[in-house]
């Protein structure tokens, strides 16, 4: 069974938020609208974070693409009262919209803030709701919705490292008799195929020999909050710090 | 028990059989904040959570305040009531009736709380059909059911001799549903001796059984708090805090209905001095305690200097939250000691007014733990939060209050503000230890 990460290369990342438009796109995340988004309700599965740091004279902008950690350790998972969130087998941190009551316990559970509380029902702008995407989530273990399906009000979403792709991906090289190259692997989640600095990876974290793995046991990796012990699988890449 | 009740406690039965003009006011007062109350939930349930001023990272504000704020008004029953009992002291008599239902009461207005904050209160079905026991939430939902159970029966046993007063003496002055009403609770009361041990049993079983539930029952309300890694919230002092907290604001919630009740209800004779010296040397050590809690937690944080606590720690000291923070040290410390250390401030308004300045300050202690912790994630790029409750939180949190105040009226429209047989006991103990007095007096001299 793999477990999988991600890998983003800050050395590489030029901040230009392609990932997060393309988050936005393939996974039905509706517009928020900028009152509401002054407000601090726009859903970003993928955001990125940053800011100003040092001080005069000696300033530096650092900027973090941040997706869900998908923690091995998931502080989310343990407060949820309903078991509405939950870990898979291959590690990925999973959300049953059906099965949420909305009490937000993992939100404020989540040291990164990854989670997001559907505070209305969702609404796109003309012409964007003709052009929501289609796939489907994989089905959840209560019999519920998941992934990029549309979120009803009320509910907690977030990130799923695109699991409707990655499961998509798995059934064909089923079929076909074949594992999934590297190549295949790290343009799965829509913001690493859309990242013009191929600053993004994504693979098995477990096997010695992947790419991911070989990164993530580089000098430049780090982890966001580690002394936490919140085990995240986001690895970022940077020299120096 | 059921014989002829006392001339002097007729006066407990007087707001039963009659019913004024200011009752139907206040009534309908009430009625129109909570129905006020209602329409800005029903705006809620249909449009959604973004009709509050919740947002990210403030995911959790009014509501789970006042969640926080009810529950500890509840705890006036456990301690007063159940404490008192155990202890056997004689002082409690004419406060325990009041003290159980407002227990009661504030625990049904704040496990409703929780229900309005929920984003989907039509699934709340599930926290018992999936319901998963790691998560500090169903401790929450598992305590306050067994909490509220208990308090119920605990209100209710108590209760039963004197609905059988009522169904023997009040007769056509009532309605009949209100007569069939007594009939039905009052079990056949008759106040024989196997009854009267019966009861007696059954009520300090349930004292004593509803004092763990209680602590437990506060300090899993912490809990939702403190299971968590934010700054200033993941900390061992929150259960206890808690607790004080609850025993705190409960007793100030009694002071406070005891002395409405007293004033309206003309119940002088019952509720004197004593009671009100007894609350406020009770409110008096509450407070230095919780200034002692308050103080260790600030320093420990302070001292220690981890950067996530400080943001949180400053911005109470000195920043934003500064001022609900020290309104709140004034509400909670300086105006309650400069009052209740003085014997003369430990009378009808001294008392009263520590216990209004203490339930303020007891809901903005829940607003500087709630609020501040939220505004400031761990991952400083997100910058500070901002919460801004809006109309129809402070609807809601209106309403409950109304809703909370109007069951209370409704239940001392229903029943006595007083335990009457309880009271009665209590002379019959005064008596008794007067008439054993007498004897030993008159039989002194050289005895063997």
């Amino acid at each position: 069974m793999p477990r999988w990460g991600m890998i983003i290369d800050l050395d590489k990342c030029t901040a230009c938020q392609a990932c997060t438009v393309a988050c936005l796109a393939e996974n039905n995340v509706p517009f928020a609208g900028p009152e509401e988004t002054s407000m601090g309700r726009a859903i970003l599965w993928h955001e990125v974070i940053g800011g100003i740091e040092g001080e005069y004279p000696d300033l530096w902008a650092t900027f973090i693409p941040r997706p869900c950690m998908h923690c091995d350790n998931p502080p989310c998972i343990k407060v949820c009262p309903v078991g509405a969130t939950y870990r898979r087998e291959d590690g990925l941190v999973m959300q049953d919209y059906d099965q949420c009551i909305g009490c937000r316990m993992c939100i404020v559970a989540c040291p990164y803030e990854v989670r997001y509380f559907n505070w209305r029902n969702p609404q796109w702008p003309e012409p964007m709701d003709q052009y929501l995407n289609p796939d489907q989530g994989p089905p959840q273990p209560t019999g519920g919705r998941g992934g990029p399906d549309v979120r009803p009000r009320g509910v907690v979403e977030k990130c799923t490292f695109c699991v409707h792709r990655l499961e998509k991906a798995e059934r064909k090289a089923q079929q076909e008799y074949r594992e999934m190259s590297e190549q295949e692997l790290t343009l799965l989640p829509a913001c690493n195929q859309t990242c013009p600095a191929s600053a993004r990876y994504f693979g098995d974290l477990d096997n010695p020999k992947s790419t991911v793995s070989r990164l993530a046991r580089g000098a430049r990796a780090f982890r966001l909050l580690e002394d936490l012990g919140t085990e995240p699988k986001v690895i970022y890449l940077k020299e120096g710090r | 028990m059921a014989r002829v009740i006392a001339e002097q406690d007729m006066i407990l039965l007087q707001p039963i059989m009659r019913t004024g003009l200011r009752f139907y006011l206040l009534v309908a007062a009430l009625l129109a904040v909570i129905t006020w109350g209602f329409s800005t939930y029903y705006r809620q349930l249909t449009e959604g959570l973004w009709v509050t001023g919740l947002n990210r990272p403030v995911v959790w504000g009014l509501y789970i305040i006042n969640f926080v704020f009810f529950i500890g008004i509840s705890y006036a029953g456990t301690l007063t009531s159940a404490v008192l009992r155990v202890t056997q002291a004689e002082w409690r008599r004419p406060i325990t009736r009041v003290a159980e239902a407002i227990t009661l009461f504030a625990l049904l207005l704040g496990a409703s709380q929780v229900i309005i904050d929920l984003g989907r209160p039509d699934r709340m079905i599930k926290l018992i059909t999936h319901g998963r026991l790691q998560s500090p939430l169903l401790w929450d939902v598992g305590t306050l059911a067994m909490y509220m159970l208990g308090s119920l029966t605990y209100l209710y046993l108590p209760l039963i001799p004197d609905v059988a007063i009522l169904r023997d003496h009040l007769g056509t002055q009532v309605p009949a549903w209100r007569r069939r009403l007594y009939q039905i609770l009052s079990l056949g009361w008759q106040g024989n001796a196997e009854q009267r041990r019966r009861l007696e049993k059954g009520i300090n079983i349930m004292a004593v059984f509803i004092i763990p539930v209680a602590v437990l029952a506060h300090a899993v309300v912490s809990w939702i708090f403190g299971m968590t890694l934010r700054p200033m919230w993941h900390s061992t002092i929150l259960g206890p805090y808690f607790l004080l907290g609850a025993i705190f604001s409960g007793t100030a919630t009694l002071v406070i209905a005891m002395t409405i009740m007293r004033q309206v209800l003309h119940l002088e004779a019952y509720i004197t001095i004593k009671q009100y010296n007894y609350l406020g040397l009770l409110l008096l050590v509450m407070s230095l305690f919780w200034f002692y809690f308050t103080g260790a937690e600030y320093l420990t944080t302070f001292y220690g200097d981890l950067p996530d606590e400080m943001t949180v720690l400053l911005s109470k000291l000195v920043g934003e939250f500064s001022w609900p923070f020290w309104a709140m040290i004034l509400c909670n410390f300086v105006v309650p000691v400069s009052i209740l250390i003085w014997k003369r401030g430990r009378g009808v308004v001294g008392t009263f007014i520590s216990g209004v300045a203490i339930n303020i300050g007891m809901w903005l202690e829940r607003f500087t733990i709630v609020v501040p912790t939220l505004t400031r994630p761990r991952l400083t790029f997100y910058g500070i939060g901002i919460y801004r409750p809006t109309l129809t939180e402070w609807g809601l949190f209106a309403s409950s209050a109304a809703m909370f105040v109007l069951l209370l009226a409704l239940f001392l429209k229903l029943f006595p503000a007083v335990s009457i047989w309880e009271v009665e006991e209590g002379r019959e103990i005064v008596a008794a230890k007067q008439a054993v007095a007498s004897i030993a007096a008159s039989s002194e001299g050289p005895v063997r």
